[in-house]
């Protein structure tokens, strides 16, 4: 899965720009992240925390930035390996376009796991892939003084509206939320952590939420 | 006392003998043994389905706090350690060997499923392992990985093994092309059918696990393993991969948790266990956790294949072609080419008189875990496909399914198939006619009728099986490709004071052997249940034997004892006739006692126990003191166990949701030792099959090679509210190749099931074809679409 969105930030773009490439501003944004540490110019090696659904890991990797345009934008990639925990993979193209009062910041991500984290947290890789593409996002932007593109309205009522008629109590069409387009089984409530009926619907509030949020 | 007055003989439903320690937590499993100076391992394995391995950094890892030692490929090969093999060579129809590549015990510079074997750590604790495992730098370059079994072949699908272009270990064939074209040329119909028999993974309840030892003093390996074979074990390790001399390696398969396949296989990790052991000079001991069980365990099952079924005007079969594509995954394991062939292709006669037949099967390699014999290996597949194109041709022609099976079903015996098997002994007509009335097959449309006003729709499935068990008459599979013999060892052993102690070589892992081995013995010698110990799993006890699996165990283990137990009989006869002072000919034993004909002169078994072993006075150059004998029992044909499954299912197609409202099992397993037993092995059997049709499925991701089905969030085993109570019949005839008339029975229910599961599903849905397992949203869909086509009518 994809995820994109865009965020509007009240300072010149070069200064985002510079931010953007800027190994403290980085370490401070990313989720979990302990250490980042600039290689080479277009090169950063990371140590971060992650925990996808039941599996924690700690991911090094390194973060190396391509189709450098300054100030316009960049894609940012990074390959991690967390060990036995397996490892993670994912790129973001970030572009930086000139706004009223400030810049437009506008991403997409798309990420990739392997070994222990696709076989016991394949189900939460999105969730958990949109939920740290929005906290990077919203630290960077808040350190340099922006804040995420919102539309006005209340949400609450949308969601209640989403969970009476999305889900209905005897939906046979749980294959739709299914990450893995494996047909989630209803009674399936043991393992590891929580059932689908649980979090599959904290799922789709969540992508809701993030569509509500960036304004589709 | 007879039998039934004992009620512990042949036939009693006794209760099992090994269940009291095992429910009260006093078993014996690998993981509850512990050696002194004990270490752990921990495997790290491969994130990736496909990559090559630039660099393995060990330093960090060694250092960590508690390791002992780090091994990497690299060690095991530098040790002229070999690696892992398969015990069955098939041939190509072009007469070429299969294509075998490398199997390492831990990688050298290429990993090809998630999973694979990396390094090994060896630490002082299983935290301190796992922890410095974490260290282990891998410089991996990931590749492509090939996961489809329709588009592995095409030459554009990354290779798995350099040795296997187009990643095809063998395109091999069986039965008669000519006669097979010649039948369905003059065919008045053809039905045609494409099926998936989708991978299981294995859940036995005990993960698996080793405890690897090495004797400095004595140069003596020790491995305690969760095996269904610990002498096959042995001799592959020693012969093959090398690890040490057969008499200096022991190899202990204690209590075990189950197996159903999985356990009889040579793995990766009881291999390093037991090689390493030397290394560190300490015990070494690894237990699977259930993620690693589903990476590493063997797969079964995993098929696509193309079958079209000749029929003439009056709906009898004329020939069968099939064309399967049987994925093998990354490596070949201990039996995986077999099963795919010698235990599938041979069964797809049925239990029908089917005149021409030609399969071929392509066994190709993929990127994902190897998959080998699952709970009857081969011959689910092959009753399948054919119980599902049978009840296909049923629907297409209009011929009642019970009718057309009947029409063809194979009435005299023997019946030599096309494909090798012949057939012995069977009634398949009593055991359709016992299910029919078991689930009151005239009332059928009445509950339709009455289940289609409560809105549901309901279904009837039949599923008329036959499988090849008695694994296996040695010639016989050695002429097919087979590295070993498939016969039986027992020795029976008497004491002094007469009670018994019975050594086989089979494995009893969930089976109840300790009660029905020991029924046989008390059966014929007249002794209490409670007498007779059964002594199994052992090499430096037992001799020699081939395992478990394939349910051999009753018609080639218990023959192999009865064997022993005609010598024993002999050589008691004798003892007795000394005694007492008579010829030989005149001794009667019967109910454990021994008298001379026409007298009132009588011996208690143990009182010709003790003699055997005092041995005052026997002439020594007639009879020898003790009383001890071996059998090796080599079986003449295979057991053909058949049977009828029927089974209804109810479907709400607004959810989709199935339930079985009834499942009829009518099996003929010839002579039945235990029924209590032999009930639990069907339900057991049943349960996995039920399974397969509509729950259980290993999905790995079509691009990444990832298993995604990993966990149990994700991958479905049955439950007992999935399950109905099942009705249970039996009918016989006895097997005529074994002196007990046994037939087996420990795979009957999950080979029949599926079928009948799947059979009823499309009866209840009016269409042809859904794949397994049939998910509440497959069955949805299909019932949604099933209602527009009506609607649009």
């Amino acid at each position: 899965m994809e995820m994109s969105g865009e965020y509007r930030i009240p300072a010149p773009r070069e200064e985002v720009w510079a931010a953007l490439n800027d190994p403290e501003v980085l370490q401070k944004s990313i989720p979990g992240a302990e250490s980042v540490n600039k290689i080479a110019d277009d090169e950063f090696e990371a140590v971060a925390k992650a925990k996808v659904g039941p599996v924690s890991a700690r991911f090094k990797g390194k973060v190396k930035l391509t189709d450098i345009d300054p100030p316009n934008g960049y894609t940012i990639s990074g390959e991690g390996n967390g060990g036995a925990a397996g490892f993670a993979k994912g790129s973001a193209r970030v572009t930086l376009t000139e706004a009223e009062g400030g810049t437009l910041l506008a991403y997409t991500v798309n990420a990739q796991v392997g070994g222990k984290l696709a076989q016991i947290g394949q189900r939460f890789i999105d969730s958990t892939a949109s939920r740290m593409s929005q906290e990077f996002f919203d630290n960077f932007s808040q350190l340099t003084g922006g804040s995420r593109v919102e539309a006005a309205g209340a949400e609450t009522p949308e969601i209640v509206d989403e969970m009476e008629h999305g889900i209905p109590t005897k939906s046979p069409d749980y294959d739709s939320i299914s990450p893995t387009g494996v047909p989630l089984v209803p009674d399936e409530e043991a393992g590891m952590s929580l059932s689908p009926w649980v979090w599959a619907p904290l799922l789709i509030i969540a992508l809701i939420l993030l569509v509500w949020f960036i304004g589709f | 006392m007879s039998d039934a007055a004992s009620g512990e003989g042949i036939g009693q439903p006794v209760r099992r003998k090994e269940d009291y320690r095992f429910i009260t937590g006093n078993g014996h499993y690998t993981d509850d043994i512990n050696r002194p100076r004990q270490t752990f391992a921990y495997f790290l394995r491969s994130p990736h389905a496909h990559a090559r391995i630039k660099s393995i950094d060990t330093s960090a890892a060694e250092a960590a706090p508690g390791v002992v030692a780090v091994f990497t490929g690299k060690h095991v090969a530098n040790d002229g350690i070999g690696g892992l093999i398969c015990g069955w060579t098939v041939t190509s129809k072009d007469g070429t060997p299969m294509k075998v590549g490398p199997h390492p015990i831990l990688a050298l510079d290429t990993v090809r499923y998630v999973g694979d074997h990396v390094a090994m750590v060896v630490a002082e604790t299983l935290a301190d392992a796992r922890a410095a495992a974490e260290l282990i730098e891998v410089d991996y370059e990931a590749l492509p990985a090939t996961v489809s079994l329709s588009s592995c072949q095409d030459g554009k699908a990354p290779q798995v093994h350099a040795e296997a272009p187009r990643n095809t270990c063998f395109e091999w064939e069986l039965g008669n092309k000519a006669e097979t074209e010649a039948a369905f040329a003059k065919a008045d119909r053809v039905v045609k059918l494409d099926l998936k028999n989708n991978r299981l993974i294995p859940n036995a309840m005990e993960p698996r696990a080793a405890i690897g030892e090495f004797d400095k003093g004595t140069g003596i390996y020790t491995l305690h393993t969760t095996s269904q074979n610990p002498h096959v074990a042995r001799l592959v390790l020693s012969a093959f991969v090398g690890v040490a001399p057969e008499h200096k390696l022991r190899v202990i398969a204690p209590d075990v948790g189950g197996g159903f396949g999985s356990k009889i296989f040579i793995y990766a990790e009881e291999t390093a266990c037991v090689w390493a052991a030397a290394k560190v000079g300490r015990p070494i001991k690894w237990t699977a956790d259930r993620s690693e069980a589903f990476l590493s365990d063997a797969h079964g099952r995993d098929h696509l294949s193309h079958a079209e079924l000749a029929l003439d005007k009056d709906g009898r079969f004329l020939g069968l072609r099939v064309k399967t594509i049987a994925n093998l995954g990354a490596y070949l394991s201990t039996f995986s080419a077999a099963v795919p062939t010698y235990l599938y292709g041979t069964l797809l006669s049925g239990q029908y008189d089917l005149p021409a037949i030609h399969v071929e099967v392509d066994g190709v390699y993929t990127h994902t875990a190897p998959v080998d014999a699952y709970r009857g290996a081969g011959r689910p597949e092959a009753t399948y496909l054919i119980e599902r194109i049978v009840e296909t041709a049923a629907r297409e022609t209009g011929i009642d399914p019970a009718e057309i099976r009947r029409r063809n079903y194979v009435k005299t015996f023997p019946h030599q198939t096309p494909v090798i098997m012949n057939y012995d002994a069977g009634d398949y007509a009593a055991s359709l006619d016992a299910a029919l009335d078991a689930i009151d097959y005239k009332g059928f449309p009445a509950r339709k009728a009455e289940a289609a006003r409560r809105g549901m729709l309901r279904g009837i499935g039949f599923s008329s099986y036959i499988e090849a068990c008695g694994l296996a008459p040695s010639a016989a599979v050695g002429s097919l490709g087979a590295g070993v013999g498939l016969w039986e060892s027992a020795e029976v052993r008497v004491n002094p004071t007469g009670n018994i102690e019975v050594l086989t070589g089979s494995h009893s892992h969930g089976q109840g052997h300790e009660t029905t081995f020991a029924q046989l013995v008390a059966s014929r010698l007249g002794v209490p249940l409670a007498n007779v110990e059964i002594v199994h799993g052992d090499t430096d006890k037992v001799q020699f034997g081939m395992g478990t699996y394939g349910s051999r165990s009753g018609a080639v283990g218990m023959s192999a004892i009865a064997k022993a137990l005609d010598k024993i009989e002999a050589k008691a006869k004798k003892i007795a006739a000394h005694l007492m002072e008579a010829a030989v000919e005149d001794i009667v034993f019967e109910n454990g006692v021994f008298t001379v004909q026409g007298t009132d002169k009588s011996l208690a078994w143990a009182e010709l126990s003790l003699a055997a072993y005092t041995a005052h006075g026997f002439p020594s150059a007639d009879i020898e003191p003790g009383l001890k004998e071996g059998a090796f029992y080599d079986p003449t044909n295979f057991t053909f166990p058949a049977g009828c499954h029927i089974c209804e299912v109810e479907i709400d197609p607004d959810t989709g949701i199935v339930k079985i409202a009834k499942f009829v099992a009518v099996d003929d397993f010839g002579t039945v030792i235990n029924p209590m037993i032999v009930e639990g092995q069907v339900h057991g059997g049943i349960a996995q099959g039920i399974g397969q049709a509509l729950l259980e499925h290993g999905v790995y991701d079509a691009d990444s090679g990832q298993l995604v089905t990993g966990s149990y969030m994700d991958y479905c085993m049955p439950r007992a509210d999935d399950l109905p109570s099942f009705t249970l019949g039996f009918t016989k005839t006895e097997c005529p190749s074994n002196p007990l008339g046994m037939k087996g029975c420990g795979e009957a229910g999950a080979i029949a099931s599926p079928p009948a599961v799947i059979n009823a599903v499309t009866d209840a849905l009016g269409i042809r074809e859904i794949e397994m397992p049939a998910t509440p949203a497959r069955i949805w869909e299909a019932a949604q679409a099933a209602t527009s086509r009506a609607a649009a009518e």
